[in-house]
C-alpha cells in the first residue's frame, strides 16, 4: 500500500444564494436596511437566502503518485474541489490533509501583466506560483525553450498572439515542482500540438512520483493521463477507482433513456416566460430515446410566455459531451404574446455520427436569455442497421458530419 | 516531505506567519510589478513622483501664507514640505492598500497565499515614493541653508508611524471593501477631507493655542492620527519645540496603534471568506 497524500473527510462547501439580487455586489446600505426590515417584522434571520451545496459529504484519500482525473457535468462540484483543496476557498465542514507542497493550475496564465514583458512575467507568474527566485532562475531556460518564444522574451505581453500567451503560461507552471499538482480544464486552450506537448509534459512530472489533481470536460485527455478517477455529481461523490470505470460510468450517467424532458421553472420571479419541456422526435412526431444514423429527426420544444415581447428569439444548440459544438441554429427575432407554444426544430439536413450529443436550448428576449438549459439535454445517435446497405457511409470515424458532396472526376489528358 | 498541511473547517490556518515568510518572495515581486508598470507608457515617467508632492507644497505654502498661520519663526515651505511628505506616504499607502483586494481579485480567486501580501506590497510601493520624495525636502533643506540636529535620527520611528497607521486602516477597510464596495467611493473622499484639518498648511499650535477652542474640539482634532505623526516630522526634521503636548500626541499616536490591531485581526478573521465574496 502506498502512502497517503491527500486524505479528504466529510468535505462540505455550502454557498448562500441570494434572490432578490442577481448582482453580486452588496453595500452597506442593503445589508443595513435588510437587517432593519427583518427585526420590523420580527425575525433574526434572513429568510430570503437559500443555501447550496456545491460540494456535499465527500470523503476520499489518494496515493502518492497517482494521477487522478476529477470528471463530472458541469455544475457538478469540480472546480470548487479544486479551490478547496488549494486554499482558496475555505471548506464549511470538514477536513482535509495534504501532505506535501502543493501548487495549483486553475487558470493559465494568473497574475501575467500585459505591460511587462515576457522574461518579467516569467518571475511573477513563477513567484504567484510559488516558485523562488532562485528556482525560476534555475529553470528558466528551460521554461523559455518549452514555450518558444525566445525571440520575444523583451516585448509586453499584450503584443503576444494569444498563442503564444498561453504557451508561455503553461510554460511557467509546467516547471513547477511541487509534490502535488492540481490542475483544472487549462489544456482547453492552445492549439492540438501544443495540448499534445502539455499532456506530455504533465505525464513526465507524474513520471517523477508527484501526485496530480486534473480536472478536464476532454475525455481523451483524462483517460491518457490519469490512473484513478473521481465522478462527482450535484455536489456528490457518485464513484471513485480506476478512470476507465470511472470514464465509463460518466459516460453513462450522459446516455440517454429519455426521450422528452421536462423542466422546473426556473428560480427568479421574474422571468417572462419558460421553457416547459424538450423532446426528441421522429419526423413522424414519435419521441424516440434514439435516433437511427442517416435519419432525420426533430426536436419539439414546448414553452410558455407570459408577458408580450418585443424581440424574441429561440435558439438551439448540438455539442459533444467533450463539450465541443458542433452547430447552432436560431429562429428570427419575433414579437411574441404571452400563451403556450410548441416549436418544432427540424435536422434533416446534416447527419451527425453515432454517438452521444448534448442538445443546448435557449429562449431570449432582447439578446438576453431569460432561459437557458445547457446540461438537461442529451440525445443519441445510434448506431443502427437500419441504415441501407447502399449508402455510401463507410467509416464511423471519418468525422461527426456523415453527409457526403458531390466529386466530379474527369480526364483530363 | 514535511510540509503537511491541515485544513479545516472554521479553523484558522495555524502555520499562517510561516507561509507568510514562505511567500516573502512574492511580496517582493507584486511590489516590483507595481513599480515597473506604474510609469510604462507614460513619457516623463517616474517625475510624476516628484511633481505631486511639489505641486502640494506649493500651493500649501502659499495658502499657509495667505492666512498667515502660525510658523513659530522657521521657514514655511520647510514646515509645510515636512508635513506633506508623511501625509502623501499616509494617504497613498492608505487609499492603495484599501483598493489592493479588489484589484487584485484574479490573483485572489485563483490562487492561494496569505492575502496580507497583496496590502504589504502596495505599502512598499509607497514607500519608494516617499524615498523620492525625501530628496525634494533635502533638496529644500539644502537650499534654504537649514542643517538638521540629532532630532532626525528618530525620523525612522515617525515613519514607522505612519506605515502603522496606514496600514492598520487600509487593512480594516481593504477587507470591508471585499464585501462593501461602498468603501472604494467614501475612502478617497475621507483622505481628501484629511488633506484639510490635518496639520499641513497650518501648525498644531494654531489649534492647541487658541483659548476661544473648547477643550473637546482639541481632543477631537487629536483623535487624527497625522497629527503626531506630521508635528513628529516637523521637530525631527526641522528642530525646535514639539507642537503637540503629550497627553495629545498618545491620542494621536494610540489611534494608529488601535487601527492596526483592529485591521489585522479584522483582516484575518475575513481573509478565509475573500475569494468567495470579492
Amino acid at each position: 500500500m502506498s502512502n497517503i497524500v491527500i486524505d479528504v473527510q466529510h468535505l462540505t462547501k455550502q454557498y448562500e444564494l441570494r434572490h432578490q439580487k442577481a448582482s453580486s455586489y452588496s453595500t452597506l446600505r442593503d445589508t443595513l436596511a435588510d437587517r432593519v426590515k427583518a427585526l420590523a417584522k420580527g425575525q433574526l434571520s434572513n429568510q430570503t437566502k437559500e443555501t447550496f451545496l456545491a460540494l456535499d459529504d465527500i470523503s476520499f484519500s489518494i496515493a502518492q503518485g497517482d494521477r487522478v482525473g476529477i470528471v463530472g457535468r458541469n455544475g457538478a462540484g469540480k472546480s470548487t474541489l479544486l479551490k478547496v483543496l488549494s486554499r482558496i476557498v475555505a471548506p464549511t465542514k470538514g477536513r482535509i490533509v495534504l501532505d506535501g507542497r502543493v501548487a495549483s493550475l486553475l487558470e493559465v496564465g494568473t497574475g501575467f501583466h500585459p505591460e511587462l514583458s515576457g522574461r518579467e512575467n516569467i518571475f511573477l507568474n513563477g513567484s504567484i506560483l510559488g516558485m523562488s527566485r532562485d528556482e525560476i532562475k534555475k529553470k528558466f531556460d528551460e521554461i523559455v525553450a518549452f514555450a518558444e518564444v525566445e525571440r520575444f522574451l523583451d516585448t509586453p505581453v499584450k503584443r503576444y498572439s494569444s498563442g503564444m500567451y498561453v504557451r508561455l503560461a503553461f510554460a511557467v507552471a509546467a516547471h513547477l515542482e511541487p509534490e502535488i499538482l492540481i490542475v483544472d480544464e487549462v489544456l482547453a486552450v492552445g492549439d492540438a500540438t501544443f495540448q499534445k506537448k502539455c499532456l506530455g509534459r504533465m505525464k513526465e512530472v507524474a513520471g517523477e512520483g508527484r501526485t496530480i489533481l486534473f480536472v478536464s470536460h476532454n475525455m481523451d485527455a483524462v483517460q491518457k493521463l490519469c490512473n484513478t478517477g473521481i465522478l462527482l455529481h450535484k455536489g456528490k461523490l457518485v464513484t471513485s477507482g480506476g478512470i476507465d470505470d470511472v470514464i465509463g460510468k460518466y459516460l453513462d450517467q450522459n446516455s440517454s433513456e429519455q426521450a422528452v424532458f421536462e423542466f422546473d421553472p426556473p428560480a427568479g420571479a421574474d422571468l417572462p416566460g419558460k421553457i416547459d419541456s424538450v423532446g426528441i422526435e421522429n419526423v413522424s412526431g414519435k419521441p424516440v430515446a434514439e435516433i437511427p444514423v442517416l435519419t432525420h429527426w426533430q426536436v419539439r420544444v414546448n414553452f410558455t410566455i407570459y408577458k408580450p415581447l418585443d424581440h424574441f428569439i429561440l435558439g438551439l444548440g448540438i455539442s459533444t459531451l467533450m463539450e465541443q459544438p458542433v452547430r447552432t441554429v436560431w429562429d428570427s427575432a419575433k414579437p411574441m404574446k404571452p400563451g403556450t407554444y410548441d416549436a418544432v426544430v427540424s435536422f434533416n439536413d446534416i447527419m451527425l455520427a453515432p454517438g452521444i450529443y448534448k442538445l443546448i436550448i435557449g429562449l431570449s428576449e432582447q439578446q438576453r436569455n431569460f432561459h437557458y438549459e445547457d446540461n438537461v439535454v442529451t440525445f443519441e445517435v445510434s448506431d443502427a442497421a437500419e441504415a441501407k446497405p447502399d449508402d455510401r457511409i463507410i467509416n464511423y470515424r471519418s468525422g461527426l458530419i456523415l453527409n457526403q458532396c458531390p466529386i466530379q472526376i474527369r480526364q483530363i489528358s | 516531505m514535511g510540509n503537511r498541511i491541515v485544513i479545516e473547517a472554521e479553523k484558522a490556518g495555524g502555520n499562517y506567519w510561516k507561509d507568510l515568510f514562505t511567500f516573502k518572495g512574492l511580496l517582493y515581486f507584486l511590489a516590483w510589478r507595481d513599480v515597473t508598470v506604474r510609469y510604462k507608457q507614460t513619457v516623463i515617467g517616474v517625475a510624476w513622483a516628484l511633481i505631486r508632492p511639489l505641486l502640494t507644497i506649493v500651493v500649501f505654502t502659499f495658502l499657509g501664507s495667505i492666512y498667515g498661520t502660525d510658523t513659530n519663526g522657521m521657514s514655511r515651505i520647510l514646515l509645510v514640505t515636512a508635513a506633506t511628505i508623511p501625509w502623501q506616504l499616509f494617504s497613498a499607502a492608505l487609499n492603495d492598500s484599501s483598493n489592493s483586494l479588489v484589484s487584485n481579485t484574479n490573483l485572489i480567486t485563483k490562487v492561494y497565499f496569505p492575502r496580507i501580501i497583496i496590502p504589504l506590497s502596495t505599502v512598499l510601493v509607497c514607500l519608494l515614493d516617499f524615498a523620492l520624495s525625501l530628496l525634494i525636502l533635502a533638496g529644500l533643506m539644502l537650499y534654504i541653508g537649514h542643517t538638521p540636529t540629532w532630532t532626525i535620527s528618530l525620523l525612522p520611528l515617525f515613519i514607522l508611524l505612519t506605515v502603522i497607521g496606514a496600514l492598520g486602516f487600509g487593512l480594516f477597510f481593504g477587507a470591508l471593501n471585499v464585501k462593501y464596495r461602498d468603501f472604494r467611493y467614501a475612502l478617497p473622499f475621507v483622505v481628501q477631507l484629511g488633506l484639510f484639518v490635518s496639520p499641513i498648511a497650518f501648525s498644531s499650535s494654531d489649534i492647541y493655542n487658541r483659548p476661544e477652542l473648547h477643550e473637546a474640539v482639541k481632543y477631537l482634532y487629536s483623535l487624527n492620527p497625522m497629527v503626531a505623526v506630521i508635528e513628529g516630522f516637523r521637530w525631527c526634521l526641522l528642530g525646535g519645540t514639539f507642537g503637540v503636548e503629550l497627553k495629545y500626541f498618545l491620542i494621536s499616536s494610540a489611534v494608529s496603534l488601535v487601527a492596526i490591531v483592529v485591521g489585522i485581526t479584522y483582516f484575518r478573521n475575513t481573509e478565509k471568506s475573500f475569494a468567495d465574496q470579492i
